[in-house]
Protein backbone atom coordinates (compact mmCIF):
# COMPACT_ATOMS: atom_id res chain seq x y z
CA UNK A 1 0.00 0.00 0.00
CA UNK A 2 1.12 3.18 -0.76
CA UNK A 3 0.11 6.67 0.97
CA UNK A 4 0.88 10.39 -0.41
CA UNK A 5 1.64 13.16 2.27
CA UNK A 6 3.52 16.03 2.10
CA UNK A 7 7.28 16.75 2.99
CA UNK A 8 8.22 18.34 6.21
CA UNK A 9 11.76 17.18 6.16
CA UNK A 10 13.43 15.31 3.33
CA UNK A 11 14.97 11.96 3.68
CA UNK A 12 14.68 8.09 3.40
CA UNK A 13 14.04 5.60 5.86
CA UNK A 14 12.75 1.94 6.25
CA UNK A 15 11.82 0.49 9.91
CA UNK A 16 9.22 -1.24 11.90
CA UNK A 17 6.67 0.76 12.73
CA UNK A 18 5.41 2.22 15.80
CA UNK A 19 1.87 3.69 15.83
CA UNK A 20 0.16 6.01 18.31
CA UNK A 21 -3.09 6.74 18.69
CA UNK A 22 -2.32 10.02 20.85
CA UNK A 23 -0.03 13.22 20.07
CA UNK A 24 3.94 13.25 21.58
CA UNK A 25 5.51 15.31 23.65
CA UNK A 26 8.93 14.83 23.15
CA UNK A 27 9.79 17.76 26.18
CA UNK A 28 9.12 15.45 29.54
CA UNK A 29 7.46 13.17 27.48
CA UNK A 30 10.38 10.80 26.12
CA UNK A 31 13.95 10.31 27.91
CA UNK A 32 16.81 11.76 25.58
CA UNK A 33 18.82 9.40 26.68
CA UNK A 34 17.21 6.12 26.03
CA UNK A 35 14.28 6.96 23.34
CA UNK A 36 11.43 5.60 26.28
CA UNK A 37 8.32 6.86 26.13
CA UNK A 38 7.99 8.13 29.77
CA UNK A 39 4.98 9.94 29.76
CA UNK A 40 1.80 8.72 32.34
CA UNK A 41 -0.90 6.92 30.87
CA UNK A 42 -0.24 7.76 27.37
CA UNK A 43 -0.79 4.62 24.86
CA UNK A 44 3.00 3.44 24.25
CA UNK A 45 4.03 4.49 27.71
CA UNK A 46 6.86 2.30 28.06
CA UNK A 47 7.68 1.98 24.65
CA UNK A 48 11.32 2.31 22.85
CA UNK A 49 11.37 4.78 19.60
CA UNK A 50 14.64 4.85 18.85
CA UNK A 51 15.24 3.22 15.19
CA UNK A 52 11.57 2.80 14.57
CA UNK A 53 8.97 4.50 12.05
CA UNK A 54 7.30 6.48 14.53
CA UNK A 55 3.70 7.03 13.56
CA UNK A 56 1.22 9.78 15.59
CA UNK A 57 -1.42 12.29 14.71
CA UNK A 58 0.81 15.50 15.99
CA UNK A 59 3.37 16.72 18.49
CA UNK A 60 2.05 18.51 21.86
CA UNK A 61 3.38 20.70 24.78
CA UNK A 62 6.25 23.01 24.90
CA UNK A 63 8.76 24.10 21.94
CA UNK A 64 11.43 22.82 23.85
CA UNK A 65 10.63 19.19 22.64
CA UNK A 66 12.20 20.20 19.61
CA UNK A 67 15.49 20.02 21.34
CA UNK A 68 14.65 16.44 22.52
CA UNK A 69 14.87 15.13 18.76
CA UNK A 70 17.78 16.60 18.63
CA UNK A 71 19.02 14.97 21.59
CA UNK A 72 17.72 11.77 20.79
CA UNK A 73 19.26 11.91 16.88
CA UNK A 74 22.64 12.69 18.81
CA UNK A 75 22.19 9.77 21.47
CA UNK A 76 21.18 7.51 18.70
CA UNK A 77 18.01 7.12 19.99
CA UNK A 78 15.96 8.98 18.01
CA UNK A 79 13.12 7.39 15.36
CA UNK A 80 14.23 6.39 12.07
CA UNK A 81 11.41 8.43 10.22
CA UNK A 82 8.27 10.28 11.44
CA UNK A 83 4.64 10.26 9.96
CA UNK A 84 2.11 12.85 11.59
CA UNK A 85 -1.74 13.31 10.04
CA UNK A 86 -0.56 17.11 10.90
CA UNK A 87 2.30 18.33 11.07
CA UNK A 88 3.06 21.35 14.09
CA UNK A 89 5.84 23.37 15.08
CA UNK A 90 7.73 21.34 17.82
CA UNK A 91 8.19 18.45 15.17
CA UNK A 92 8.58 20.10 12.30
CA UNK A 93 11.43 22.04 13.99
CA UNK A 94 13.22 18.95 15.54
CA UNK A 95 12.76 17.01 12.46
CA UNK A 96 14.62 19.39 10.57
CA UNK A 97 17.49 20.22 13.21
CA UNK A 98 18.04 16.50 13.84
CA UNK A 99 17.37 15.53 9.98
CA UNK A 100 15.39 13.14 10.61
CA UNK A 101 12.78 12.09 7.33
CA UNK A 102 9.10 13.51 8.05
CA UNK A 103 5.72 13.82 6.47
CA UNK A 104 2.49 14.83 7.32
CA UNK A 105 -0.92 14.68 5.82
CA UNK A 106 -0.43 11.37 5.42
CA UNK A 107 -4.01 8.74 6.66
CA UNK A 108 -2.00 7.13 9.90
CA UNK A 109 -5.36 4.98 10.85
CA UNK A 110 -3.99 2.88 7.83
CA UNK A 111 -0.97 2.15 9.14
CA UNK A 112 -0.21 -0.62 11.95
CA UNK A 113 2.36 -1.18 14.65
CA UNK A 114 4.40 -3.71 13.47
CA UNK A 115 4.43 -3.38 9.71
CA UNK A 116 7.49 -2.58 8.06
CA UNK A 117 6.84 0.92 5.95
CA UNK A 118 9.02 2.56 3.91
CA UNK A 119 9.56 6.43 4.06
CA UNK A 120 10.73 8.98 0.86
CA UNK A 121 10.26 11.88 2.34
CA UNK A 122 11.27 14.22 -0.64
CA UNK A 123 8.32 12.59 -2.48
CA UNK A 124 6.23 12.23 0.52
CA UNK A 125 5.97 8.71 -0.10
CA UNK A 126 4.87 6.08 2.50
CA UNK A 127 5.22 2.57 1.05
CA UNK A 128 3.33 -0.17 3.79
CA UNK A 129 4.64 -4.36 3.09
CA UNK B 1 6.26 30.48 -0.52
CA UNK B 2 7.54 33.56 -2.61
CA UNK B 3 11.11 33.92 -1.37
CA UNK B 4 13.16 37.15 -2.11
CA UNK B 5 16.97 36.67 -4.39
CA UNK B 6 18.55 36.82 -0.94
CA UNK B 7 16.12 34.23 0.45
CA UNK B 8 16.97 31.92 -1.87
CA UNK B 9 20.71 32.58 -1.72
CA UNK B 10 20.27 31.69 2.01
CA UNK B 11 18.77 28.86 1.33
CA UNK B 12 21.25 27.60 -1.33
CA UNK B 13 23.74 27.98 1.57
CA UNK B 14 25.65 30.87 -0.40
CA UNK B 15 25.39 32.65 2.82
CA UNK B 16 26.56 30.28 5.22
CA UNK B 17 25.37 26.91 7.27
CA UNK B 18 23.67 28.66 9.95
CA UNK B 19 21.87 30.90 7.59
CA UNK B 20 20.84 27.75 5.23
CA UNK B 21 20.13 25.69 8.35
CA UNK B 22 17.44 28.68 9.92
CA UNK B 23 16.55 29.28 6.09
CA UNK B 24 15.62 25.41 6.21
CA UNK B 25 13.59 25.94 9.42
CA UNK B 26 11.95 29.16 8.63
CA UNK B 27 10.74 27.71 4.90
CA UNK B 28 9.53 24.72 6.14
CA UNK B 29 7.23 26.46 9.04
CA UNK B 30 5.86 29.00 5.99
CA UNK B 31 4.70 25.98 4.05
CA UNK B 32 3.35 23.76 7.08
CA UNK B 33 1.19 27.05 7.82
CA UNK B 34 0.54 28.33 4.61
CA UNK B 35 2.34 31.45 4.51
CA UNK B 36 3.10 33.66 1.06
CA UNK B 37 6.23 34.79 1.76
CA UNK B 38 8.67 36.26 4.53
CA UNK B 39 8.57 39.38 6.69
CA UNK B 40 11.54 41.82 8.36
CA UNK B 41 11.57 41.40 11.87
CA UNK B 42 12.50 44.03 14.16
CA UNK B 43 13.38 42.13 17.05
CA UNK B 44 14.30 39.17 18.54
CA UNK B 45 13.65 36.59 22.03
CA UNK B 46 15.16 33.36 21.59
CA UNK B 47 14.02 30.87 24.28
CA UNK B 48 15.40 27.72 24.93
CA UNK B 49 18.93 28.90 27.09
CA UNK B 50 18.88 26.46 30.23
CA UNK B 51 21.26 23.80 30.01
CA UNK B 52 19.07 21.91 32.01
CA UNK B 53 16.40 21.51 29.02
CA UNK B 54 18.80 21.85 26.15
CA UNK B 55 21.63 18.86 27.07
CA UNK B 56 24.76 18.52 25.82
CA UNK B 57 22.98 17.88 22.27
CA UNK B 58 21.28 21.72 22.23
CA UNK B 59 24.46 23.02 23.24
CA UNK B 60 26.21 21.46 20.56
CA UNK B 61 23.41 22.38 17.74
CA UNK B 62 24.75 25.66 19.37
CA UNK B 63 27.82 25.98 19.08
CA UNK B 64 27.42 24.48 15.35
CA UNK B 65 25.05 27.81 14.58
CA UNK B 66 27.78 29.86 16.11
CA UNK B 67 30.38 29.09 13.70
CA UNK B 68 29.30 30.73 11.17
CA UNK B 69 25.95 32.30 12.40
CA UNK B 70 25.49 35.67 13.33
CA UNK B 71 22.26 37.86 14.51
CA UNK B 72 21.15 40.33 11.75
CA UNK B 73 18.73 42.61 13.95
CA UNK B 74 18.29 43.36 17.86
CA UNK B 75 18.32 39.44 19.73
CA UNK B 76 17.95 38.86 23.24
CA UNK B 77 17.88 35.99 25.59
CA UNK B 78 14.80 34.09 27.73
CA UNK B 79 16.28 32.60 31.36
CA UNK B 80 19.05 30.27 31.60
CA UNK B 81 19.69 27.88 34.42
CA UNK B 82 20.91 29.62 36.73
CA UNK B 83 22.73 33.35 38.14
CA UNK B 84 25.46 33.85 35.85
CA UNK B 85 27.55 35.52 38.37
CA UNK B 86 25.80 34.36 41.84
CA UNK B 87 25.22 31.17 40.75
CA UNK B 88 26.76 29.30 43.85
CA UNK B 89 25.66 31.24 46.22
CA UNK B 90 22.06 29.88 44.99
CA UNK B 91 23.67 26.43 45.29
CA UNK B 92 24.25 25.34 41.79
CA UNK B 93 26.59 22.83 41.03
CA UNK B 94 29.76 23.42 39.36
CA UNK B 95 29.71 20.95 36.09
CA UNK B 96 26.07 22.27 35.81
CA UNK B 97 27.29 26.10 35.47
CA UNK B 98 30.20 25.14 33.03
CA UNK B 99 27.85 23.87 30.67
CA UNK B 100 25.44 26.72 31.40
CA UNK B 101 28.13 29.16 30.70
CA UNK B 102 29.25 27.28 27.11
CA UNK B 103 25.73 27.73 26.49
CA UNK B 104 25.78 31.42 26.70
CA UNK B 105 29.19 31.71 24.67
CA UNK B 106 27.70 30.46 21.92
CA UNK B 107 25.28 32.75 21.60
CA UNK B 108 26.92 35.61 22.60
CA UNK B 109 29.31 34.86 19.50
CA UNK B 110 26.22 34.80 17.33
CA UNK B 111 25.74 38.66 18.32
CA UNK B 112 22.75 37.76 20.92
CA UNK B 113 22.79 40.49 23.77
CA UNK B 114 22.87 37.75 26.38
CA UNK B 115 20.58 39.59 28.80
CA UNK B 116 18.61 36.14 29.95
CA UNK B 117 15.19 37.55 31.03
CA UNK B 118 11.51 36.56 30.53
CA UNK B 119 10.85 40.30 30.36
CA UNK B 120 12.85 41.82 27.37
CA UNK B 121 10.74 44.60 27.38
CA UNK B 122 12.28 45.55 30.48
CA UNK B 123 15.77 45.86 29.24
CA UNK B 124 15.71 47.85 25.58
CA UNK B 125 13.89 45.23 23.65
CA UNK B 126 10.58 46.56 23.39
CA UNK B 127 9.12 46.60 20.58
CA UNK B 128 6.30 49.24 19.17
CA UNK B 129 3.29 49.17 18.43
CA UNK B 130 2.92 47.29 14.53
CA UNK B 131 6.62 46.03 14.65
CA UNK B 132 6.62 42.60 13.76
CA UNK B 133 8.94 40.65 15.67
CA UNK B 134 10.06 36.98 16.32
CA UNK B 135 10.00 35.74 19.58
CA UNK B 136 9.95 33.11 21.87
CA UNK B 137 9.17 32.68 25.78
CA UNK B 138 5.33 32.50 25.57
CA UNK B 139 4.73 35.15 28.67
CA UNK B 140 6.95 37.64 26.52
CA UNK B 141 4.83 36.66 23.30
CA UNK B 142 1.35 37.59 24.83
CA UNK B 143 2.52 40.72 26.31
CA UNK B 144 4.29 41.45 22.79
CA UNK B 145 0.97 40.93 21.08
CA UNK B 146 -1.29 42.58 23.30
CA UNK B 147 -0.19 45.28 25.32
CA UNK B 148 2.43 46.63 23.06
CA UNK B 149 1.07 45.99 19.72
CA UNK B 150 3.71 44.08 17.98
CA UNK B 151 3.44 41.05 15.62
CA UNK B 152 4.68 37.96 16.69
CA UNK B 153 4.27 33.85 16.87
CA UNK B 154 4.78 31.89 19.32
CA UNK B 155 8.31 30.51 18.76
CA UNK B 156 10.39 27.96 20.07
CA UNK B 157 13.90 28.23 20.86
CA UNK B 158 15.63 27.11 16.95
CA UNK B 159 12.63 29.16 14.83
CA UNK B 160 13.64 32.03 16.82
CA UNK B 161 17.61 31.64 16.41
CA UNK B 162 16.19 31.34 12.83
CA UNK B 163 14.74 34.42 12.58
CA UNK B 164 17.64 36.50 13.81
CA UNK B 165 20.22 34.98 11.79
CA UNK B 166 18.11 35.58 8.69
CA UNK B 167 16.14 38.61 10.09
CA UNK B 168 12.93 37.25 8.63
CA UNK B 169 10.03 35.12 9.80
CA UNK B 170 7.53 33.54 7.90
CA UNK B 171 4.42 35.67 7.52
CA UNK B 172 1.02 33.66 9.34
CA UNK B 173 -1.01 33.37 12.05
CA UNK B 174 -0.83 36.62 14.71
CA UNK B 175 1.63 37.98 12.14
CA UNK B 176 -1.62 38.92 10.39
CA UNK B 177 -4.55 41.49 11.33
CA UNK B 178 -7.55 38.69 10.68
CA UNK B 179 -6.04 36.49 13.03
CA UNK B 180 -5.71 38.95 15.95
CA UNK B 181 -9.59 39.71 15.99
CA UNK B 182 -11.61 38.49 19.06
CA UNK B 183 -13.68 35.32 19.26
CA UNK B 184 -15.24 35.90 22.53
CA UNK B 185 -16.02 38.69 24.97
CA UNK B 186 -15.48 37.82 28.81
CA UNK B 187 -17.28 39.99 31.05
CA UNK B 188 -15.67 40.00 33.79
CA UNK B 189 -18.74 41.18 37.00
CA UNK B 190 -15.81 41.96 39.41
CA UNK B 191 -13.30 44.23 40.32
CA UNK B 192 -9.56 42.63 39.60
CA UNK B 193 -7.42 43.69 43.04
CA UNK B 194 -4.16 42.74 42.64
CA UNK B 195 -2.06 40.72 40.18
CA UNK B 196 -3.14 37.35 41.89
CA UNK B 197 -6.53 38.73 40.55
CA UNK B 198 -4.83 39.30 36.88
CA UNK B 199 -3.12 35.80 37.38
CA UNK B 200 -6.25 33.70 38.40
CA UNK B 201 -7.97 35.73 35.44
CA UNK B 202 -6.10 34.64 32.79
CA UNK B 203 -6.19 30.78 34.41
CA UNK B 204 -10.10 31.01 33.78
CA UNK B 205 -9.91 32.38 30.34
CA UNK B 206 -7.43 29.61 29.26
CA UNK B 207 -9.06 26.95 30.86
CA UNK B 208 -12.66 28.17 30.05
CA UNK B 209 -12.63 29.37 26.45
CA UNK B 210 -9.74 27.11 25.37
CA UNK B 211 -7.98 28.14 22.11
CA UNK B 212 -10.01 31.60 20.85
CA UNK B 213 -8.71 35.06 21.28
CA UNK B 214 -10.84 37.07 23.76
CA UNK B 215 -12.02 40.58 24.52
CA UNK B 216 -12.18 41.62 27.87
CA UNK B 217 -14.58 43.62 29.72
CA UNK B 218 -15.51 45.15 32.80
CA UNK B 219 -11.37 45.82 33.66
CA UNK B 220 -11.33 49.62 34.73
CA UNK B 221 -7.58 49.89 34.97
CA UNK B 222 -4.79 48.12 34.93
CA UNK B 223 -0.94 48.39 35.53
CA UNK B 224 1.64 46.73 33.40
CA UNK B 225 2.98 44.34 36.10
CA UNK B 226 -1.00 43.44 36.24
CA UNK B 227 -0.93 42.88 32.28
CA UNK B 228 2.73 41.21 32.53
CA UNK B 229 0.92 38.84 35.31
CA UNK B 230 -1.84 38.06 32.95
CA UNK B 231 0.25 37.66 29.95
CA UNK B 232 1.94 35.34 31.46
CA UNK B 233 -0.80 33.38 32.76
CA UNK B 234 -3.49 33.11 30.22
CA UNK B 235 -1.19 31.99 27.71
CA UNK B 236 -0.17 28.81 30.24
CA UNK B 237 -3.55 28.28 30.83
CA UNK B 238 -4.48 27.46 27.55
CA UNK B 239 -5.35 30.53 25.48
CA UNK B 240 -4.25 32.23 22.44
CA UNK B 241 -0.76 34.76 22.25
CA UNK B 242 -3.11 37.65 22.50
CA UNK B 243 -5.91 39.03 23.65
CA UNK B 244 -8.01 41.88 24.39
CA UNK B 245 -8.74 44.28 27.05
CA UNK B 246 -11.69 46.83 26.44
CA UNK B 247 -10.57 50.69 26.73
CA UNK B 248 -6.87 49.11 28.20
CA UNK B 249 -5.09 47.14 25.28
CA UNK B 250 -3.87 48.97 22.30
CA UNK B 251 -5.31 46.46 19.37
CA UNK B 252 -8.10 47.11 17.64
CA UNK B 253 -11.03 44.18 17.23
CA UNK B 254 -14.68 43.68 15.89
CA UNK B 255 -16.84 42.94 18.46
CA UNK B 256 -17.33 39.08 19.27
CA UNK B 257 -20.54 37.33 19.32
CA UNK B 258 -20.01 34.68 21.54
CA UNK B 259 -20.16 35.69 24.93
CA UNK B 260 -19.40 34.69 28.34
CA UNK B 261 -19.18 36.20 32.24
CA UNK B 262 -16.97 35.48 34.90
CA UNK B 263 -18.00 36.47 38.66
CA UNK B 264 -15.49 36.75 41.83
CA UNK B 265 -17.12 33.42 42.80
CA UNK B 266 -15.18 32.15 39.61
CA UNK B 267 -11.78 34.71 40.02
CA UNK B 268 -11.57 32.43 43.87
CA UNK B 269 -12.67 29.07 42.13
CA UNK B 270 -8.88 29.16 40.02
CA UNK B 271 -7.27 30.52 42.90
CA UNK B 272 -8.03 27.17 44.91
CA UNK B 273 -7.36 25.28 41.73
CA UNK B 274 -3.54 26.71 41.74
CA UNK B 275 -3.36 26.47 45.44
CA UNK B 276 -1.36 23.20 46.95
CA UNK B 277 -1.85 22.50 50.68
CA UNK B 278 1.54 22.63 52.86
CA UNK B 279 4.13 24.98 54.70
CA UNK B 280 5.64 27.05 52.24
CA UNK B 281 9.89 26.78 52.42
CA UNK B 282 10.19 28.79 49.42
CA UNK B 283 9.61 32.31 48.24
CA UNK B 284 9.64 33.30 45.23
CA UNK B 285 8.74 36.80 43.27
CA UNK B 286 9.28 37.47 39.64
CA UNK B 287 7.91 35.53 37.44
CA UNK B 288 8.25 36.74 34.94
CA UNK B 289 10.78 38.84 35.77
CA UNK B 290 10.08 41.70 38.35
CA UNK B 291 9.95 45.11 36.91
CA UNK B 292 11.50 48.39 38.55
CA UNK B 293 8.42 49.22 40.45
CA UNK B 294 7.90 45.98 41.85
CA UNK B 295 11.47 45.88 43.34
CA UNK B 296 10.67 48.91 44.61
CA UNK B 297 7.68 47.82 46.23
CA UNK B 298 9.38 44.86 47.67
CA UNK B 299 12.29 47.48 49.07
CA UNK B 300 9.30 49.27 50.76
CA UNK B 301 8.13 46.54 52.36
CA UNK B 302 11.51 45.10 53.39
CA UNK B 303 12.84 47.72 55.29
CA UNK B 304 13.95 47.49 58.40
CA UNK B 305 12.44 43.52 58.05
CA UNK B 306 14.11 39.98 58.56
CA UNK B 307 13.42 37.13 56.44
CA UNK B 308 13.85 33.44 57.84
CA UNK B 309 12.77 31.73 55.22
CA UNK B 310 14.62 30.93 51.52
CA UNK B 311 13.55 33.84 49.70
CA UNK B 312 14.51 34.61 45.64
CA UNK B 313 13.62 37.98 43.65
CA UNK B 314 13.79 37.03 40.36
CA UNK B 315 14.81 40.04 37.78
CA UNK B 316 16.54 40.42 34.81
CA UNK B 317 20.53 41.84 35.58
CA UNK B 318 19.98 45.90 34.46
CA UNK B 319 16.98 45.97 36.46
CA UNK B 320 18.88 44.77 39.21
CA UNK B 321 21.65 47.55 38.41
CA UNK B 322 19.33 50.21 38.41
CA UNK B 323 17.77 49.10 41.96
CA UNK B 324 21.14 49.17 43.21
CA UNK B 325 21.54 52.88 42.04
CA UNK B 326 18.62 53.49 44.07
CA UNK B 327 19.09 51.31 47.34
CA UNK B 328 16.55 49.04 46.81
CA UNK B 329 19.23 46.41 46.78
CA UNK B 330 20.85 46.65 50.00
CA UNK B 331 17.17 47.08 51.39
CA UNK B 332 16.32 44.15 50.23
CA UNK B 333 19.69 41.49 50.47
CA UNK B 334 19.87 43.32 54.27
CA UNK B 335 16.59 41.76 54.94
CA UNK B 336 18.04 38.90 54.05
CA UNK B 337 16.07 38.09 50.81
CA UNK B 338 17.93 36.97 47.38
CA UNK B 339 18.51 38.38 43.92
CA UNK B 340 18.51 35.99 41.30
CA UNK B 341 19.36 36.92 37.61
CA UNK B 342 19.06 35.43 34.59
CA UNK B 343 17.22 32.53 35.80
CA UNK B 344 13.98 31.32 37.63
CA UNK B 345 12.16 28.57 39.58
CA UNK B 346 10.75 27.20 36.33
CA UNK B 347 14.24 26.82 34.63
CA UNK B 348 16.98 26.18 37.70
CA UNK B 349 17.83 22.48 38.14
CA UNK B 350 16.24 23.13 42.23
CA UNK B 351 14.03 19.43 42.23
CA UNK B 352 14.37 17.87 45.48
CA UNK B 353 15.51 21.20 47.56
CA UNK B 354 12.01 22.58 48.33
CA UNK B 355 8.82 21.51 48.86
CA UNK B 356 6.55 23.62 48.76
CA UNK B 357 7.08 27.54 47.13
CA UNK B 358 4.63 30.16 47.80
CA UNK B 359 4.48 32.92 45.04
CA UNK B 360 2.36 35.61 43.13
CA UNK B 361 3.08 34.54 39.66
CA UNK B 362 0.04 32.08 38.37
CA UNK B 363 2.35 30.72 35.56
CA UNK B 364 4.50 30.37 38.18
CA UNK B 365 2.51 27.81 40.16
CA UNK B 366 2.01 25.59 36.64
CA UNK B 367 5.61 25.51 35.85
CA UNK B 368 6.65 24.52 39.68
CA UNK B 369 4.57 21.83 40.05
CA UNK B 370 5.80 20.61 36.40
CA UNK B 371 9.46 21.22 35.89
CA UNK B 372 10.51 20.57 39.48
CA UNK B 373 7.92 18.82 41.22
CA UNK B 374 6.95 21.64 43.70
CA UNK B 375 3.92 22.11 45.77
CA UNK B 376 2.75 25.68 44.75
CA UNK B 377 0.77 28.34 46.41
CA UNK B 378 -0.42 31.56 45.50
CA UNK B 379 -0.51 34.59 47.50
CA UNK B 380 -0.01 38.68 46.37
CA UNK B 381 3.28 39.97 47.01
CA UNK B 382 2.51 41.46 50.47
CA UNK B 383 1.15 37.91 51.58
CA UNK B 384 4.39 36.22 49.77
CA UNK B 385 6.79 38.57 52.19
CA UNK B 386 4.92 38.08 55.28
CA UNK B 387 4.98 34.34 54.67
CA UNK B 388 8.70 34.72 54.40
CA UNK B 389 8.98 36.47 57.90
CA UNK B 390 7.74 34.32 60.01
Amino acid sequence: MILKGRKICAGKAIGESLVSSGGISFYGGVDPDTGIIVEKSHPLEGKNIAGKVLVFPQGKGSTVGSYTLYRLKKNGKAPAAIINKECETIVAVGAIISEIPCVDKIDIEKIQSGAVVEVDAEKGIVKIE
Amino acid sequence: MKLTKEEWEMLAGEQGNAAKKSMEILVALGEIFGAEKMVPVKSVQVSGVSYANLGDAGLEFLAEMAKDGKVRVLTTLNPAGMDLENWKALGIPEDFAKKQKMVIDAFAKMGIITTCTCTPYFVGNRPKKGDHISWGESSAVTFANSVLGAYTSKEGGPSALAAAITGRTPLYGLHLDKNRQAQVAAKLKTELRDETDFGALGYLIGKKIGNKIPLIKGVKKATEDQLKSLSASIVTYGAPAIFHIEGITPNKTAEPKEKIEFGAADIEQAKKEMNDSGDADFILLGCPHCSLEEIRAIAGMLTGKKVVKEFWVCVARPVKKEAEKLGYVKTIEGAGAKFACDTCHVVAPLKGRFKCVMTNSAKGCFYGRGSNAFKMQLRTMRECIEEAMK
